[in-house]
């Protein structure tokens, strides 16, 4: 196991009221039921392809997301894609129904697991490829721009939020973009997922610099390193980044030092990282810390996490019998969508 | 318009969407302050600002891949590749984003953009500048190919292309922007999946496209002198193919000759002639004719150049061939 990087603590976090708390905790868990659901029905032989799960990165997701405007603003995503639809609001049950290849689904049973999207909530996709959606998240941010500052529509100010891992900031399109996101001023914000591991190389055997925030410095915009274990912290910063990109003020690189507790997918055997370092991650949950801190702070009660706890969980057993329930995707209709005239 | 050239055909297909619709914009490397690399562009910049005709850096795939977003997002982005060849640098957002996304995403979204750009084998440019992409690009689910061959045909089909809500790559020809020919001044649109007769003829259907369409007008004149009827059809979309007016033309002559400047192997006129097979063998009176480029990369030498991509007398001889064997 290699020197573990010591984990960055904020000056402070932005302070949240009980509700925003219960949020929170509500998405986290939301994101967490799902995908052990995801597994037991993988392992059961339910659900097929390659399927990759999020345990343990959750405080990523709902700290960033939550700090969006949601329908407004605009998210990327990659392979590793099910909680940030979740977080911005596709119904769970369109989600399962995807991994299920219904025609119910999100992708209506063409995209998958790796391919899920929802323009109603300006999820801008799934990406499978590694750094793909970059440039699809630029291209957002720079339609905001375009509409401001060409078409005069001074409601354009959304933000776009694209998420990555650590094994893309190795990647031309990671570069490529964060130049011409800074060149540009493009309301944007790289969110790095940084979980150490590329399926089975280590971070620090792929890359030279292995603080990849640092790396913002030489496009001359602001790299930020959070705990990604900490959904309060994530948020703060989440929160300052998106307000500097709603000013015009330009792109953020947030690196969010985060883990995931199942293997890179369903189908990775995970030999090669120690169980020292897998415990260790484990003993810093995010969805513990964050009903640790709301109880701490009296901002709940532990009933109250529990029936929230019950309750997404009805959330994901409806999903799943929404997801069985329908119908597959109709064989006529095999073509449809290849082309913009099938609506 | 008077007489035009074909470069500034495009840039007033350009011009006039641009004025039309502002969600059109233009970007590329050189496209904004230096015009385009053959001047398709040229001082639109001035006209529309930096954000409408926006000059990139050379970073092909990532532009591409901003396309999409824009396009997804609903703005119709034009992208020029400086040379049609760079954009093999990006394939990716091209084939997997551009072309499946639609699909993919269950008809989320739309991805209405454009992809232009010269090539085709010029003049001793070397093997990268002088390739046929719309070969690599034809098995892509969800792109349309379009090329254009002349002034009319080249405003007429980007005007469509523009305003199409598909990615369409639009192939030009490095060797063809300084034609000339008389323009419309009214307004005009042309569509992209309709083939263009060229030569109505009788005797034998001689399919083409992009500069080897004026290569076969060069070898027509010749044949005809010689008392050959053939009929030239400009197959203008290149995916999917106009197989209306195709069929039509192999019912009358029963032969066909396929000219094109892609590599023989998977080329357009490999699948071209696999679909007449599929579709109209019982018409054929000889099996189909292939007149494709050679199997190498474009070399340098003028001479060898020449010898690696079909010249006006192959195109002579394989009619005088075909016709005179009486099949």
């Amino acid at each position: 196991m290699i020197q573990e990087r010591t984990i960055p603590t904020l000056p402070s976090v932005n302070s949240i009221t009980r509700d925003e708390g219960l949020l929170l905790y509500e998405d986290m868990v939301l994101g967490r039921t799902f995908e052990d659901k995801c597994a037991e029905m993988y392992y059961r032989g339910k659900m097929f392809g390659f399927v990759h799960l999020y345990n343990g990165q959750e405080a990523v997701s709902t700290g960033v997301i939550g700090a969006m405007r949601p329908g407004n603003d605009y998210v990327c995503s990659t392979y590793r894609d099910h909680v940030h639809a979740l977080s911005v609001g596709v119904p769970a049950r369109e989600v399962m129904a995807e991994l299920f290849g219904k025609a119910t689904g999100c992708s209506k049973g063409r995209g998958g697991s790796m391919h899920l999207f929802s323009a109603k909530h300006h999820l801008l996709g799934g990406y499978a490829f590694i750094g793909e959606g970059i440039p699809v998240a630029l291209g957002a941010a720079f339609q905001s721009k375009y509409r401001r500052e060409v078409m005069g529509d001074e409601t354009a100010n959304q933000v776009t939020a694209a998420f990555f891992g650590d094994g893309t900031t190795n990647n031309g399109q990671f570069f490529e973009c964060l130049n011409m996101a800074a060149l540009w001023k493009l309301p944007i914000i790289f969110v790095v997922e940084n979980n150490k591991w590329a399926i089975g190389m280590a971070h620090e055997r792929a890359t030279s610099q292995p603080e990849i925030f640092k790396k913002a410095s030489v496009f001359d915009m602001p790299g930020v390193e959070v705990d990604g274990m900490d959904v309060l912290a994530v948020r703060t910063v989440a929160q300052a980044a998106i307000a500097r990109a709603r000013a015009g003020e330009g792109p953020t690189l947030i690196e969010c030092l985060t883990y995931r507790f199942r293997g890179h997918s369903l189908a990775d055997p995970d030999e090669l990282r120690s169980k020292a370092e897998k415990e260790a991650w484990l003993a810093r949950d995010p969805v513990k810390k964050l009903a640790t801190y709301l109880l701490d702070k009296q901002l709940v009660e532990a009933g109250e996490l529990k029936a929230i706890d019950r309750r997404i969980q009805e959330v994901v057993d409806d999903a799943i019998k929404f997801a069985q329930e329908s119908p597959e995707p109709d064989p006529s209709e095999l073509y449809r969508f290849v082309f913009a005239e099938d609506e | 318009m008077a007489e035009t050239l074909l470069f500034n055909a495009l840039r007033a297909a350009i011009d006039e969407e641009m004025a039309r619709d502002p969600s059109v914009f233009v970007l590329g490397e050189d496209v904004g302050h230096y015009g385009g690399s053959y001047k398709v562009t040229r001082e639109l910049y001035k006209k529309y600002g930096d954000l409408r005709v926006l000059d990139t850096p050379i970073a092909e795939n990532s532009f591409t891949g901003m396309a999409v977003g824009a396009a997804m997002t609903g703005l119709r982005p034009i992208i020029e590749g400086m040379n049609m060849g760079f954009l093999l640098l990006a394939f990716n957002q091209i084939a997997n984003n551009a072309g499946m996304l639609r699909y993919t995403s269950g008809g989320n979204y739309k991805i209405p953009m454009v992809i232009r750009g010269p090539g085709g084998v010029g003049r001793q440019l070397g093997a990268e500048h002088s390739q046929r992409l719309e070969a690599y690009f034809q098995g892509v689910p969800g792109l349309k190919l379009v090329a254009c061959s002349t002034p009319y045909n080249a405003k007429g089909l980007l005007k469509s292309a523009i305003r199409d809500d598909n990615p369409v790559l639009f192939f030009e020809h490095v060797l063809l922007y300084n034609l000339k020919e008389d323009l419309p001044e009214e307004e005009y649109l042309l569509p992209l999946d309709k083939a263009e007769l060229v030569r109505k003829g009788g005797d034998v259907t001689i399919l083409t496209y992009s500069r080897m369409r004026h290569h076969c007008i060069t070898a027509v004149k010749t044949l005809v002198q010689q008392g050959y009827d053939p009929e030239v059809i400009d197959l203008i979309s290149l995916k999917p193919l106009d197989f209306e007016t195709i069929g039509e033309s192999i019912r009358k002559t029963h032969r066909v000759i396929v000219v094109e400047e892609c590599m023989k192997s998977g080329g357009i006129g490999a699948e071209l002639t696999a679909s007449i097979n599929d579709r109209l063998f019982d018409e054929l009176d000889a099996p189909v004719l292939r007149l494709a480029s050679q199997d190498i990369p474009t070399p340098y030498n003028g001479t060898l150049e020449n010898l690696t991509i079909v010249q006006p007398q192959q195109i002579v001889e394989a009619v005088q061939k075909m016709i005179s064997l009486g099949v």
